[in-house]
């Protein structure tokens, strides 16, 4: 039960609305992905708290459906 | 639950560095894990693993004490740092070195 790219970036996108979202798929196999978010809810946050809003975005899923999720995070310039 | 709690709480006290991971620095079964051995052996400190899929306890428990989903997990002195990719972007920008430092943690000679 993998997840495709689309599919995360809307998860995203809906915790995070003004996210700009860039997901690769690693392996090409839509079960390696990374993605890239950036997004002014992360401000001020250190890295942990920015990646858990993704994961908190991702609804569970992280670790369990999706396996393969290298996260980057950074604040817009 | 509570148990494993403590359990698990004696361990990120008791070493300055551990990391909890799939398989062993030797034979890391996943990835992410890998990645997060190749950066502590880059740092050259000293560190504790533990292998979650030795202890299914551990595995789960782990997720609800740190509040994170996944599983390589970095603690020093006793402090949630975070997972592979917080553990790159630390290294690759000198943060990592400077938390170990100020945790007073020395290189390994």
């Amino acid at each position: 039960m993998a997840m495709t790219a689309p599919e995360i970036e809307a998860l995203i996108r809906t915790a995070l609305p003004d996210a700009e979202v860039t997901i690769t798929d690693l392996a090409g196999d839509g079960d390696h992905y990374a993605a890239h978010v950036v997004s002014s809810a992360f401000a001020g946050k250190p890295r942990v708290a920015q990646h858990k809003l993704v994961y908190e975005a991702l609804g569970g899923r992280m670790g369990g459906v999706l396996h393969a999720l290298q996260l980057t995070t950074a604040v817009p310039n | 639950m509570s148990d494993v709690n403590t359990r698990i709480g004696d361990i990120v006290s008791s070493n300055d560095i551990v990391l909890f991971m799939k398989g062993t620095p030797l034979f890391p079964q996943c990835g992410f894990s890998s990645r997060a051995i190749a950066i502590l052996e880059h740092l050259n400190v000293p560190y504790e693993s533990v292998d979650v899929l030795q202890d299914m306890e551990i595995r789960q428990a782990i997720k609800s004490f740190s509040e994170w989903p996944t599983i390589p997990q970095l603690y020093v002195k006793g402090e949630f740092v975070g997972g592979s990719d917080i553990m790159m972007e630390m290294y690759e920008a000198g943060e990592l070195h400077q938390l170990i430092a100020d945790a007073g943690i020395a290189a390994q000679g």
